[in-house]
């Protein structure tokens, strides 16, 4: 972290005859400089975390039902009652559900660029890659709603004709299609560019002994990716996924303008008006929220913040699981 | 097993740059052939041309034949990837999977084309392979543990031992020995002594004592000109070529006269 540097004790050891250890001025200023900035992430870290608090803590004294495990939400009157369990499972659910449906599809097109494409064809691809990511997630929220959302119905229907006995495709279907399942898909499109780039970024610096030793035993291309390629950039797609999981879990725009909310805890992805997350309530309810109604939706932000926490730490965790076999 | 390779009339080219100008040889079965020759003189892209290895770089082309036994490699009709099956491939570095055990780096050829075997039959046969690699003593304990936990030496007869697991008819080596200490490269070329009783070794080397402790047949690979590709000079009985070779150049390379 950002203390490298063994404590300074207050006599320094001497210096062995004819070296000098004198510090020059240029790596004191870097040292200091690269220092600062290490501790200035921990302090606005803190200060966000400590921000948060202190904004909810009127709401959840006011509190008459359980923050953590109510799911209605009801800020305001004479006894406000909210909880986040609802909104919790729904940001998971439409985060996750991005993510299984963006994360093979990032590892098929990085793969097509960084070992399939003719080199010209996967630079250029690369090229629009890059640019997608950098497009506003309102964008993508628009395109969810006026293109996405009249094509996606007819296809809804089938599902739940054809695969309705599995529960999560039951009906009604809606219609619109206002639903998690829509939300889900808008939020894939939008973080795929990122988890494609990070992807083609690992795959690309596979090391060549190593896709040699699989061709040189007669694999075929697919099996080259499967022995050397794949597991060399495993670590690295799974921190591209939670990289798209993080932004999709704080994405505001595009659910808020797709999905028609609702405080349900259950699994019907063709329904509307079932779930709901948190960063899409923030955002709708902000504008006309009372001083007591602010403070609820700073205390469902926490929330928000503090799962982020724990997916990156457990993106980390997996990462580091099995590096023993990946040094 | 062990076939002879007939090579005629071979050039590589990257691109435009002819980096092997007109090679041909045979080399024998059941023996060890080594190429030497000052660095950049083709010798490597030309062993890779022995088993389309080179084809993995974009822009590269070859003309000419090779031929395994009677089978042209470079036929119209012949997969790459079941020439590199027949004929296997060591390289410079240890190369070994490093997300494998020992044991999954044996077999890792041998599961390709989604063959399958018995499990029996597979321990077998990884024990045949280290074995065969002179490895089996030092890692039958940990056949689990990653290969990459090995000592290069180690590394690389687990590559040798990965190579000669999918039992092919010959064995190239590049430079296999150029990264190791002299007691890991003293048990590689003791190996190899005994490996070219069953395959067709054939074996690139910078360091001539090598060639003439291990190969029976050494091939002098030169530049043709300055900036130009290489060609074979000269190529015949190691004793012979490091005793009283026929060509000039030969003797100054290896009297250490250049290169």
């Amino acid at each position: 972290m950002t203390t490298t540097q063994p404590p300074q004790t207050e006599q320094p050891a001497k210096p062995p005859p004819g070296r000098r250890t004198r510090r020059r001025p240029g790596d004191l200023v870097f040292e200091n400089s690269a220092r600062l900035s290490g501790v200035l992430i921990l302090v606005i870290l803190a200060a966000v975390a400590v921000f948060l608090l202190v904004q909810a803590l009127p709401a959840l004294s006011e509190n008459q039902g359980n923050f953590l495990t109510d799911t209605e939400w009801a800020p305001s009157g004479d006894a406000p009652s909210f909880g986040v369990a609802a909104l919790v499972f729904g940001t998971l659910l439409a985060a996750v559900l991005a993510l299984v449906i963006a994360t093979p599809v990032a590892v098929g097109i990085a793969l097509f660029i960084s070992h399939y494409a003719p080199r010209r064809l996967a630079s250029l691809l690369g090229y629009v890659v890059d640019l997608l990511a950098a497009i506003p997630s309102v964008v993508y929220g628009l395109w969810g709603i006026t293109w996405l959302m009249p094509q996606i119905g007819p296809f809804f229907e089938g599902l739940n004709r054809y695969l309705g006995f599995i529960p999560i495709f039951a009906g009604p279907v809606a219609s619109p299609p206002r639903t998690i399942l829509t939300a889900s898909i808008v939020l894939a499109v939008m973080i795929l560019p990122i988890v494609t780039a990070v992807a083609r970024e690992v795959f690309l610096k596979t090391p060549t002994m190593h896709e040699e030793a699989a061709l040189a035993l007669g694999a075929t291309r697919w099996e080259m990716i499967r022995m050397a390629v794949l597991p060399f950039g495993r670590s690295g797609v799974i921190s591209a996924a939670m990289l798209g999981l993080g932004r999709a879990l704080g994405e505001t725009m595009a659910v808020a303008m797709v999905l028609s909310p609702g405080l349900l805890i259950d699994f019907f992805l063709l329904q509307a008006g079932h779930h709901q997350t948190i960063a899409a309530l923030i955002a709708l309810q902000f504008p006309e929220a009372s001083t007591l109604q602010v403070s609820a939706l700073i205390a469902a932000g926490l929330v928000l913040f503090a799962i982020t926490l724990v997916v990156n730490m457990a993106a980390r965790y997996i990462v580091s699981r099995r590096k023993e076999f990946t040094e | 097993m062990a076939k002879r390779i007939d090579v005629s009339g071979l050039n590589v080219y990257y691109g435009a740059f002819r980096a092997v100008e007109d090679v041909s040889m045979t080399i024998e079965p059941r023996s060890v052939t080594a190429f030497i020759g000052p660095s950049g003189c083709g010798k490597s892209t030309y062993l890779r041309a022995l088993n389309r290895m080179h084809e993995v770089i974009p822009g590269t082309r070859v003309e000419g034949k090779v031929l395994l036994d009677d089978q042209d490699i470079y036929a119209a009709n012949v997969d790459p990837v079941a020439v590199r099956g027949q004929i296997g491939m060591v390289f410079q570095r240890p190369n070994p999977f490093p997300t494998m055990s020992i044991y999954d780096n044996v077999i890792a050829g041998v599961r390709l084309n989604g063959r399958r075997m018995p499990k029996a039959e597979l321990d077998a046969l990884v024990e045949r392979a280290l074995r065969g690699a002179n490895l089996w003593n030092e890692v039958k304990d940990r056949l689990n543990r990653p290969g990459a936990g090995l000592s290069g030496g180690q590394q690389q007869r687990l590559c040798i031992a990965r190579a000669i697991a999918v039992r092919p008819d010959v064995l190239l080596m590049d430079e296999p020995c150029s990264a190791l200490d002299p007691i890991s490269t003293l048990a590689i070329e003791d190996l190899i002594a005994e490996l070219k009783t069953e395959y067709t070794i054939v074996i690139v080397t910078h360091n001539m004592q090598q060639a003439a402790r291990v190969s029976e047949t050494t091939a002098f690979f030169n530049l043709s000109a300055p900036g130009k590709g290489g060609m074979l000079v000269e190529m015949g009985d190691t004793n012979k070529i490091f005793t009283n070779p026929d060509k000039k150049d030969t003797e100054n390379y290896i009297t250490g006269r250049f290169g």
